[in-house]
């Protein structure tokens, strides 16, 4: 059998011995068990078995014999009319962190906010999350968080605050330093209290800047304001860059938008192209269809070249022949519907930008200028001068709302040191970060999730935001604070039903509906782009851009993780943290990436330092100005081989919270000392030198964690291949299992010719393959039948549904110790898979292929379970029931998919005695009070010694079903959706009944797509219900080959 | 390895005969369990259907049950009336309305659910039904029936001491004929060593130990007839049993949610602002389990307290918030399932118009609570297997197009709930 090569790692691409041994091995760890002869001298000798057999028992009967503990049932005394308990409740309301803007719906069950989902009325971002969007609900519980106001460190009351701070607030000028702020009540507030206090002035700084390509709007269109990019309406993307699926701007907007140009199938072959240039490898680079790498400092002439190659039809020097390729093609293609969008956060290159897309026409179609973006408006300019006031000892007042900059600011440490100059500090911050600590006062607001609120993320765009619960803190809302340091005795809550109550005319009915909907919009969405004219100065600003010379030496980058993002709260979310990053598939900690070549020279190459084993050598990076920082290496292919790499949010001061915090073993180092400033704007990248050290640092990587043994798992195709012969995978997939679709006793047509047709897969080959590829009679699934597609190209690998499904499912955290064991509990996990020449950056491609439990219909799991624990439903679930299961692992060794999880410690302290918790901050401590009121009541929570896996989120199908029933109605399509589904920013994910012919699943897997519908492992006839889309990717060239190379058919057969 | 175990051949013999007895004996054990789930349980029936309003030797809420089918014009008619009397009522048969009028007008509940199969279960049930024999009457022995177990164990005793003693002097007069014959004796092995005694005995205390253990283990952590004492005294009784107050009134999630909702205690003002004292005790006096009497009206002051209600003024006391000064109330939760356990109340209530009492038992008679079903698994899917689908009502269960089919055609009437995936692990626990 022959197949395309793909690899998760570099092991598996070389074969070598760790790969192998972890093919073979059936746990990661080494086993307490002795397999010698000597059984008595064994660590575990039969007598002692005996000993604890006799133990067990005893102890069985004696706890047997304890008195059943008395259950209390305690009514409300005065029932919310709104609540019924064991009913969940929905609020509309709006995620607002910093730049992130997501409208959502908060489900409270018995009053505590549970799960956040996406708002499906919003025309921004249509009801996607990303994975902050989900794990936001876990800092709600947070027990790092501020639980009342303080004084110097001490507690005190709002009054006494209040007090002191209005008699500080007069005299020397004062600033109120906020991120952005795209809340209309909250900017009126601000400036009444400005008003108020006239020497206060309201500076905005944005721990990740944008302001270059403000300023160049600004010198451009004349709008200091970022446009409404419409990716859905583009043929060619142009990204240099910009992680616009990951982390730039608006991800999910983007992701949502950008998955419907690449909603390839047979019927129809249109496919949006996407090039990406950049130095690191990023989740959209990962998507894109042709991809090139040049060092940071190489952007500006990239991007010259493109202007260039746009304009006059050629480009100019580049620094490789891949990147001239690749410029030339795509300035070509960028005539047809292009989109140019860069990440650069230069003010001269981003003019350039904007004047290629204004040449290609993208004004008028795919940037739109009549809807401008307000969740970016921090000018960098304006920090650095705060900064040396307040070193100057000029400022009276400073007050840090949503900011951290001792943290995030790239001279943090000298802003620390200067704030004991100023008289009056004022932090809002809900923990005691960085920043916090060092203030005079610290006033924590309340979680979002607590708050009233509005949004305007984009021009005429409003979202309201509504409390999923009361504080659970002693903290009050930053709006109260500036009402009450204004001089007015209106509660926030108040001005803000006011407010919007105004906006309706008085009409409550109306402001109700508003409210229950969640937002307010122009009812079409966006008004179409209208042309701007663009103003900019080109030939100035390609001036300066030819004055760019590229860098020598090593360049790093600093980037955003994409669970972590800026840091923040987020840096101490143990769900965020334990998300293995889509790249890396690293968790817990931050490290330098470097290309496979660098790894060499750091001796971080295969042999001695591997992914399989964890331990990664320690390199020192110092930068010009002497910041140094130690830190452990990580291979990545695909990086630029002068390039380094490294994310922030790490390296946070232990009072963030007990999972952020740095220390020897984890927890990584802060990133961004390593910015510099460039004139005025912030350079998130750096000339560095790096040195080898002899230390070594373990990190804790998942990809590796499961073998395939070289199996195919996944097909991709180039655009050009499928739509030559739409019946290439259909053909493929005949090769795998037509032979077995018809029985061999079965007389066959005139001479065979039928079986030449049978090797194609037909309408009904899958039902004979289902039929006669075993010897189990027919199982007739009557009713419903649950199936799942999930489609290769829209999935961008951005890690949602894993923590989606955390969320719903209360899936525990394990900490880093015990992801390195391959402990980890993820139900669903993005499997990454690179294809070409690892020594060559440009020749990457990568895949990622969401895998949980596919449920299959002839399951390997089942059979071989001594128990019955885990059997199947007659709706094609794969049914786990924990208290059944007796932890032999049968299951998990005969699943192919590798896909079911086991429980090695209790890690959730479901059964924990009182006062027995987990107190080394590796977990969530979800056995502590605070944070357990996130689970999910009606998911069991597993103990120790039992398997678990993917249930399809059965609580939720059991729950649409009864919903249905009680209606008395047939259960419609799409009324049951999964928790992966909902959070999917890019629509990848299709769960529905296959029995219904009328559903989308059916005619999705039998119409629209079937050239793309695959099963993984199809051939070993385990009848999964779930399928993937092939990847179709709109390129020249497949960098996987054909290689005869199936370790499971040489070393196995 | 293993030590190679020479065993005498009659040794052998008498352990496989006691193994094919072993498996003998467990098989019909298992048997004697598992012949409940065959045929329609008229007992089971008649106590999770009819005992809330029936006992089959004296009147209730309803009359007697025991030989009433005698008294039904036909047996047709007497399923008529057990599935639905108020439309025989109302279709003005002659003998359903004279029933009617001689009950004081009270309507049977209607038991559309019920096959016939299963109505003539519980009628053979009621009919047989013996009213169980005090102890007392035993000892005195007055009773007709007398028992004759007590005998027949000392009979089969003494029999066995004189096969013993026969057995002993038979084998010794066989040594001392052996002795004068010159026959060289066996050497006597005493009766405590004798190996297949010990054998026996060994496996006899094995079998019995393992189903005394399997039955605890299995039985651990269930709570039935669970009576505790509740912080106010509530008759059941005497709320939903003498003034007819719907259960659903208090408990309302039963219909919508997964729990049926304890009433908070503003529910219980609705009708206490009014009600402040008991004064039926002279018809039903409120007594506990534990003999001792209850006054009424206290506890109905003990629940003002709870609700933060001032009896003097009519009305509640406010606390310097300016809220109702409320006090939590710690019932004790009696029926206990476990934490891996999805049970939902408007499944069965709403869609599956299961009767409370079927679960709860009779409620309305009780006037402290107690646990009535084991509330087991083996309870939960003895019930699935018997119960059928409202099928034909809900159009939820149009997707069943064979069973639809095969109803249309006759050859099922009905659809169970284990026909439909009811018995599937991941419909109770997830």
């Amino acid at each position: 059998m022959s197949q395309k090569q793909y690899w998760q790692s570099l092991e598996e691409l070389n074969y070598t011995e760790a790969d192998k041994q972890l093919a073979e091995n059936e746990f990661k760890e080494e086993l307490p068990f002795d397999l010698s002869d000597n059984i008595l001298g064994a660590t575990t000798p039969r007598r002692d078995f005996l000993k604890f057999l006799g133990f067990s028992t005893l102890a069985a009967t004696v706890v047997a014999g304890c008195e059943i503990p008395v259950r209390k049932a305690i009514p409300y005394a005065i029932k919310p009319e709104d609540i019924v308990p064991g009913v969940p409740n929905y609020y509309a309301s709006t995620f607002i962190d910093g730049n992130d803007y997501c409208p959502i719906i908060i489900k409270t069950r018995d009053g505590r906010p549970i799960k956040v989902e996406g708002n499906e009325n919003s025309h921004i971002t249509f009801g996607g999350t990303s994975a902050r969007v989900q794990a936001s609900v876990l800092n709600l519980y947070d027990k790092a968080r501020n639980r009342f106001p303080s004084q110097d460190g001490k507690e005190a009351t709002f009054k006494d605050i209040d007090t002191n701070i209005l008699a500080g607030l007069a005299g020397k000028v004062g600033y109120l330093v906020t991120s952005s702020i795209y809340s209309p009540t909250t900017l009126d507030l601000i400036e009444q209290f400005c008003r108020k206090n006239t020497n206060i002035k309201h500076v905005v700084y944005d721990a990740i800047s944008y302001s270059g390509m403000l300023q160049a709007n600004e010198a451009c269109y004349g709008k200091k304001a970022l446009p409404t990019y419409h990716f859905d309406k583009a043929k060619t993307i142009v990204s240099i860059g910009a992680d616009f699926l990951g982390t730039w701007v608006s991800p999910v907007e983007f992701a949502k938008a950008y998955a419907k140009g690449r909603r390839v199938s047979a019927k129809d072959l249109r496919l949006s192209r996407h090039y990406q240039i950049e130095s690191t490898l990023t989740t959209t680079g990962a998507s894109a269809d042709e991809r090139a790498t040049c060092r940071p400092s190489e952007v500006a002439m990239v991007v010259m070249a493109l202007y260039h190659a746009v304009v006059n039809g050629v480009a100019t020097a580049l620094p490789s022949e891949k990147l001239k390729k690749l410029v030339s093609k795509a300035a070509k293609d960028l005539s047809n519907d292009g989109l140019v969008v860069c990440g650069s956060n230069d003010v001269y290159v981003q003019i350039v930008v904007n004047a290629i897309n204004d040449k290609i026409g993208a004004n008028r179609n795919t940037i739109n200028w009549n809807v401008t973006c307000n969740t970016h408006k921090g000018i960098d300019k304006d920090m650095v001068e705060l900064v040396k006031e307040v070193q100057d000892g000029k400022v009276g007042v400073l007050m840090f709302h949503g900011v951290n900059p001792v943290y995030t600011y790239f001279d943090g440490k000298k802003l620390g040191d200067a704030l004991a100059k100023v008289p009056v500090t004022v932090s809002f911050a809900d923990r005691m970060d960085e920043t916090a600590q060092k203030c005079k006062f610290v006033i924590p607001d309340n979680n979002y999730l607590e708050s009233w609120g509005d949004a305007e993320p984009k021009n005429g765009f409003f979202s309201l935001m509504q409390p999923g619960i009361a504080p659970l803190f002693k903290t009050r809302a930053f709006q109260d604070s500036l009402l009450i340091w204004a001089g007015e005795s209106i509660k926030y809550a108040d001005y803000w039903t006011k407010y919007w109550l105004n906006k309706f005319g008085g009409n409550q009915e109306r402001f109700d509906l508003a409210l229950q909907k969640g937002i307010i919009e122009p009812e079409n969405g966006f008004t179409p782009a209208g042309y701007v004219d663009f103003k900019g100065d080109v030939l100035t600003a390609l001036d300066k851009l030819k004055a760019m010379q590229p860098e020598k030496g090593t360049e790093i980058v600093v980037y955003q993780k994409i669970g972590i993002g800026n840091g923040g709260a987020w840096s101490n979310n143990p769900w965020l943290l334990e998300m293995p990053d889509p790249i890396t598939r690293a968790t817990w900690d931050n490290y330098l990436c470097v290309s496979p070549a660098r790894g060499k020279e750091l001796n971080a190459e295969l042999t001695g330092f591997t992914e399989v084993n964890t331990k990664r050598p320690i390199v020192s990076v110092t930068t010009k100005n002497g910041h140094t920082e130690k830190m452990p290496v990580l291979v990545v292919p695909g990086m630029h081989n002068d390039v380094v790499a490294v994310a922030v949010g790490f390296g946070r001061d232990a009072k963030v919270g007990r999972a952020a915090a740095s220390d020897a073993t984890k927890g990584g180092k802060n990133a961004y000392p390593f910015i510099k400033l460039s004139e005025t704007n912030f350079d998130y990248s750096n000339i560095v030198t790096i040195q080898k050290t002899t230390e070594t640092y373990d990190l804790a990587i998942t990809q590796t964690h499961n073998s395939y043994e070289h199996r195919p798992i996944v097909h991709e195709y180039s655009l050009k291949e499928f739509s030559g012969d739409t019946k290439i995978l259909l053909k493929q997939r005949g090769v795998d299992i037509a032979e077995f679709a018809s029985l061999p006793f079965v007389e066959k047509g005139k001479e065979g010719k039928e079986e030449k047709e049978e090797r194609i897969i037909g309408e009904n080959t899958e039902e004979k393959y289902r039929e006669n590829g075993t010897l189990y009679d027919k199982y007739e699934n009557e009713g419903l039948k649950w199936g799942m597609s999930i489609d290769l190209n829209t999935c961008t690998g951005c890690g949602a549904c894993v923590v989606g499904c955390m969320a719903e499912n209360n899936i525990s955290v394990v900490g880093k110790e015990h992801v390195s064991l391959a402990h980890e509990m993820h139900w669903i996990r993005i499997d990454r898979y690179f294809s070409g020449n690892p020594e060559d950056a440009d020749s990457i491609q990568t895949l990622f292929q969401p895998m949980l439990c596919q449920h299959c219909d002839n399951a390997p799991c089942e059979n071989v379970c001594p128990v019955s624990a885990t059997n199947h439903s007659s709706e094609g679930l794969n049914q786990m029931a924990y208290n059944r299961c007796i932890g032999t692992k049968y299951c998990a060794n005969n699943c192919p998919y590798k896909v079911r999880h086991f429980n090695w410690m209790d890690f959730n302290g479901a059964d924990c005695f009182e006062g027995n918790l987990f107190e080394d901050g590796r977990r969530d401590d979800i056995n502590d009070d605070l944070t357990r009121m996130v689970l999910n009541p009606d998911v069991t929570v597993r103990s120790r010694g039992v398997m678990e896996k993917c249930s399809f989120c059965v609580q939720r199908l059991q729950e649409a079903k009864l919903d249905a029933k009680k209606e008395g109605t047939p259960l419609a399509d799409g009324k049951a959706k999964t928790a992966c589904q909902m959070a999917c920013p890019s629509d990848a994910i299709l769960f529905g009944n296959v029995n219904d012919k009328t559903s989308k699943i059916y005619n999705l897997r039998k119409k629209e797509q079937m050239e793309r519908t695959f099963y993984v492992l199809e051939h070993i006839h385990t009848l999964p219900n779930i399928n993937y889309l092939a990847k179709i990717r709109n390129t020249d060239e497949i960098a996987a080959h054909d290689e005869v190379k199936d370790i499971f058919y040489t070393d196995h057969i | 390895m293993f030590k190679l175990i020479i065993v005498p051949e009659s040794l052998k013999l008498l352990f496989r005969l006691c193994c094919r007895n072993t498996f003998a004996l467990i098989f019909i054990l298992l048997l004697s369990d598992s012949s409940a789930f065959a045929a329609p349980d008229g007992k089971t029936l008649f106590q999770s259907n009819c005992a809330s309003c029936h006992n089959p030797l004296k009147a209730a809420t309803g009359p007697a049950l025991q030989n009433i089918d005698k008294s039904f014009p036909s047996k047709e008619w007497g399923y008529k009336w057990i599935h639905n009397s108020q439309a025989l009522v109302a279709a003005g048969d002659k003998d359903a309305v004279a029933i009617f009028e001689k009950y004081n007008k009270i309507a049977m509940t209607a038991f559309p659910q019920l096959s016939n199969e299963e109505i003539d279960a519980i009628l053979t049930y009621v009919d047989e039904f013996k009213a169980p024999v005090e102890a007392k009457t035993e000892v005195s022995g007055t009773g007709k029936e007398e028992d004759y177990t007590s005998l027949y164990v000392y009979i089969t005793l003494a029999l066995l001491v004189i096969v013993l003693i026969l057995w002993k002097v038979n084998q010794s007069l066989t040594r001392a004929a052996n002795e004068k014959e010159g026959i060289q004796n066996i050497k006597q092995i005493p009766l405590r060593r004798h190996k297949a005694i010990i054998a026996v005995s060994a496996i006899l205390i094995f079998i019995m130990a393992g189903y005394w253990f399997v039955n605890g283990a299995v039985n651990e952590g269930r709570q039935q007839n669970y009576q505790p004492l509740q912080p106010i005294y509530y008759s059941h009784q005497v709320h939903a049993g003498i003034n007819q107050v719907n259960c659903l009134y208090c408990h309302a999630g039963a219909e919508k949610s997964r729990q049926a909702m304890i009433p908070s205690t503003n529910v219980c003002m609705n009708c206490h602002k009014q009600i402040n004292a008991y004064t039926d005790n002279e018809k039903h006096p409120l007594i506990t389990a534990e003999g001792v009497k209850i006054d009424g009206t206290k506890e109905i002051q003990k629940l003002y307290q709870y609700a933060g209600w001032d009896p003097e003024k009519k009305k509640y006391i406010l606390n310097d918030k300016g809220e109702i000064a409320t006090k939590r109330l710690e019932w004790v939760k009696i029926h206990n399932l476990p934490d891996h356990v999805y049970f939902n109340h408007s499944q069965h209530v709403k869609v599956g118009k299961v009767q409370c009492q079927r679960c709860h038992g009779p409620v309305q008679e009780m006037d402290e609570v107690y646990q009535f079903a084991p509330l087991s698994m083996g309870w939960c899917i003895n019930c699935h297997r018997q119960t059928e689908v409202q099928f034909k009502n809900n159009n939820y269960y149009t997707i069943f197009e064979k069973y639809h089919n095969e109803i249309k055609a006759g050859k099922r009437s009905g659809v169970k709930v284990a026909e439909i995936g009811g018995l599937e692990c991941q419909k109770c626990h997830y």
